[in-house]
């Protein structure tokens, strides 16, 4: 063994954090699964009456216990480790809960920036912004924005994008 | 049409269209692909049905049409600063793309086309932003025209100059190829390693079968054929299984040799220097030239592919688990615009690996031992722990679940000691796996080893790096490892450097591409988020 103590990736967190909104909008997404997951079973169940197989009723139970605890406690897990930042020189983002992701783009080789309201995300005024390089696999995501902020932010970097020459390759 | 020729005409590049062969071409091609279904009508029809005769003529009514249609409503053109191309009758089609964009250009003439002197071109072009293309293909244009579209659409140094009009401007100077490889047969022992060996069954088999149903013939009829099916359903099953087996494997081996040759007669990879020459080592670097590398091969269906040097991002060596056992190899560029299927951006076919390695540091103006052949840095133990976890993992469930169904259904017990097999098989996979990870850092390349079942040395260019990822997982955290991924155009989109030490890995991002990573960089010892 080379390293006795296992050492933290030396990358420092990005600045800014996500709304706190974004911990109802996370919450909400867990309740749809929930009733998309759950919904089902018990329908089958109600629809069989005495008929129904014994484990359906435990696993619609377990399914629902499952999300249920999920969308307590990952919400806010998941609030805490969301962070972004945008530095004239590159675009730097920290995500995941399981497996954590750092994504670096600078950002002289962005090519496209979108901002994306879903159904859920105009509901509680949230936007999330998609930065595109020119790599199938770079797209840098930030979820969860105050929607004005990210109207902000995307104004912001397709003006520092078309102020850099070159085509971005 | 659109003929403005008044006004500006050094600007208003004229419309062109398809060779007037594809009139004969494009029908004939539907034909053929219509054949089978004619001959079964033909053949099966019962002879007062009008319906027999009527319906290949209107097939082949139908395929003239449309090859008409085809022709008369498709047209492009090759402006100063974009390739366009128009198509479609109902609905109208308008693709563009900038040249500044294209990085391939894909020549291909199948037999029918060849016998016309036609070939279909295929534009490969870099595909960030969705609102512009990442390609368009003319199907077709004569070889000729062909080739000069391949040699103009990558020769960035006449971009900013003459509008080319047609035939009637004077074709580029041929440029002065360099030969970097050729085919030896003698590689062909390498065809029945490579996973175009079980392709070649299907395609063997599939085309016989195809040519008996479409005879309308029952293998059965055939008095050989049912003989052997007779003597086999009395020999016993263990001699079944072997025959079957040999035949199976003679089949594969066969297969993938015709495969083989038909693929790679007659290759050659050249490199072409730039028309004008003069802008040989720019801002790039003294490793980057302007020139074109060029792959030509096929025996029945002629395929060229043209990379531009100035946008290939690196090369990879690929070692499928037969190839390397075979001590063989694949070298193929990685580059934007490349088709993603199997065969896509090779630049030689399976060979010795030596011989890949060479053609890798030759494509990429480096030596070896600065790209794939790099002597690696080795990942930490921990990774080991990893990929034996990975690797033994599901496969333990594998056994488990056949052990529980061996339990619960009594005719399948016998599956479960066979099933221990796998164990051991798993461990040594994840060994290997282990034991082909590394990576290191040369002076203009990032070189990354990982892989079993397929080893994939990748070198990719330093200055092809446009961006980062980190990816750490519970585990890996607890371990102080992470897996990073340097984002580039080219090829896959992404190459990996799987589990490496969390710090070794931010330095060896914060190298190779400087002042990227430096700003993110913990400044003192400080606990993650």
């Amino acid at each position: 063994m080379a390293t006795a103590v296992p050492t933290a990736l030396p990358l420092r967190p990005p600045a800014h954090q996500v709304s706190p909104r974004a911990v109802r909008w996370w919450q909400l997404r867990a309740l749809v699964t929930l009733v998309v997951l759950v919904a089902p079973q018990v329908i089958v169940l109600v629809a069989m009456g005495g008929s129904a197989p014994g484990w359906l009723a435990w696993t619609a139970g377990a399914t629902a216990a499952v999300t249920l605890v999920y969308t307590v406690v990952v919400p806010p897990l998941l609030y805490r480790i969301h962070r972004w930042e945008v530095t004239p020189e590159a675009v730097y983002t920290l995500s995941g809960w399981l497996v954590r992701e750092w994504r670096i783009a600078p950002i002289s080789r962005v090519q496209t920036v979108d901002t994306e309201h879903g159904p859920l995300q105009q509901l509680l005024k949230l936007a999330s912004v998609t930065v595109t390089t020119a790599s199938a696999r770079g797209p840098v995501k930030i979820h969860g924005l105050e929607d004005h902020a990210a109207a902000e932010l995307a104004r912001m970097l397709t003006e520092t994008t078309q102020a850099t020459p070159g085509d971005a390759t | 049409m659109t003929s403005d020729t008044d006004a500006r005409p050094a600007l208003e590049t004229p419309w062109r269209r398809l060779d007037k062969r594809m009139l004969v071409v494009g029908p004939l091609g539907s034909l053929v692909r219509f054949l089978p279904v004619a001959l079964i009508v033909l053949v099966t029809g019962r002879g007062g049905d009008p319906m027999r005769l009527w319906l290949p003529v209107a097939i082949g009514v139908l395929a003239i049409l449309a090859g008409v249609v085809r022709w008369r409503t498709t047209q492009y053109r090759i402006t100063a600063e974009r390739v366009e191309l128009h198509s479609g009758w109902l609905r109208r089609q308008q693709r563009s793309v900038p040249r500044d964009r294209i990085r391939t250009v894909d020549l291909t003439a199948k037999l029918l086309h060849r016998v016309f002197g036609l070939s279909v071109v295929q534009i490969g072009a870099a595909s960030g932003s969705t609102a512009e293309s990442s390609g368009l293909s003319l199907d077709a244009v004569t070889t000729a025209e062909a080739e000069r579209l391949r040699r103009e659409l990558l020769d960035r140094s006449r971009v900013a100059g003459t509008a080319p009009a047609g035939d009637a401007v004077a074709d580029p100077p041929r440029p002065r190829a360099t030969e970097l490889a050729r085919l030896r047969w003698s590689w062909l022992r390498f065809a029945p390693l490579t996973f175009s060996a079980i392709a070649g069954v299907g395609a063997v088999g599939a085309a016989v079968f195809n040519l008996f149903d479409d005879l309308g013939l029952n293998p059965r009829d055939i008095t050989a054929v049912d003989d052997a099916t007779e003597r086999l359903t009395h020999t016993p099953i263990w001699l079944t299984v072997a025959v079957l087996a040999a035949i199976l494997v003679a089949v594969a081996v066969v297969g993938a040799m015709l495969l083989f040759a038909e693929r790679w007669y007659d290759y050659r990879l050249t490199r072409e220097a730039a028309a004008d020459g003069s802008a040989a080592a720019t801002s790039g670097g003294a490793g980057i030239g302007t020139g074109t590398l060029h792959v030509r091969r096929g025996l029945l269906t002629r395929r060229s592919l043209s990379v531009s040097e100035q946008r290939l991002r690196g090369a990879e060596v690929v070692e499928s688990l037969l190839l390397r056992a075979g001590r063989g190899a694949q070298c193929k560029a990685l580059s934007a615009g490349l088709s993603r299927d199997a065969q896509g951006g090779a630049l030689q076919p399976p060979c010795p690996r030596d011989e890949a390695h060479r053609v890798a540091s030759a494509a990429l103006r480096e030596h070896p031992q600065e790209i794939t052949l790099a002597p690696l840095r080795r990942h930490p133990r921990a990774a080991l722990l990893r990929r034996m976890t990975r690797a033994l993992g599901p496969t333990a469930v594998l056994v488990a679940g056949v052990f529980a169904a061996g339990a619960a259904v009594p005719g399948l017990a016998w599956l479960g000691p066979p099933s221990l097999l796998l164990l051991p098989l798993a461990a040594l996979l994840g060994l290997d796996r282990y034991r082909n990870l590394g990576h290191e850092l040369t002076s203009r390349h990032l070189v990354s080893r990982q892989g079993s079942v397929q080893r994939r040395t990748v070198a990719l260019q330093r200055a092809g790096v446009i961006g980062w990822t980190f990816r750490q997982s519970i585990f890996q955290r607890r371990s102080g490892m992470v897996s990073l991924e340097a984002i580039t155009a080219a090829g896959a989109g992404g190459y990996k450097v799987l589990d490496v030490g969390a710090a070794d890995g931010a330095a060896l991002a914060d190298a190779a591409v400087p002042h990227l990573l430096t700003p993110f960089l913990a400044t003192g010892p400080e606990p993650g988020p």
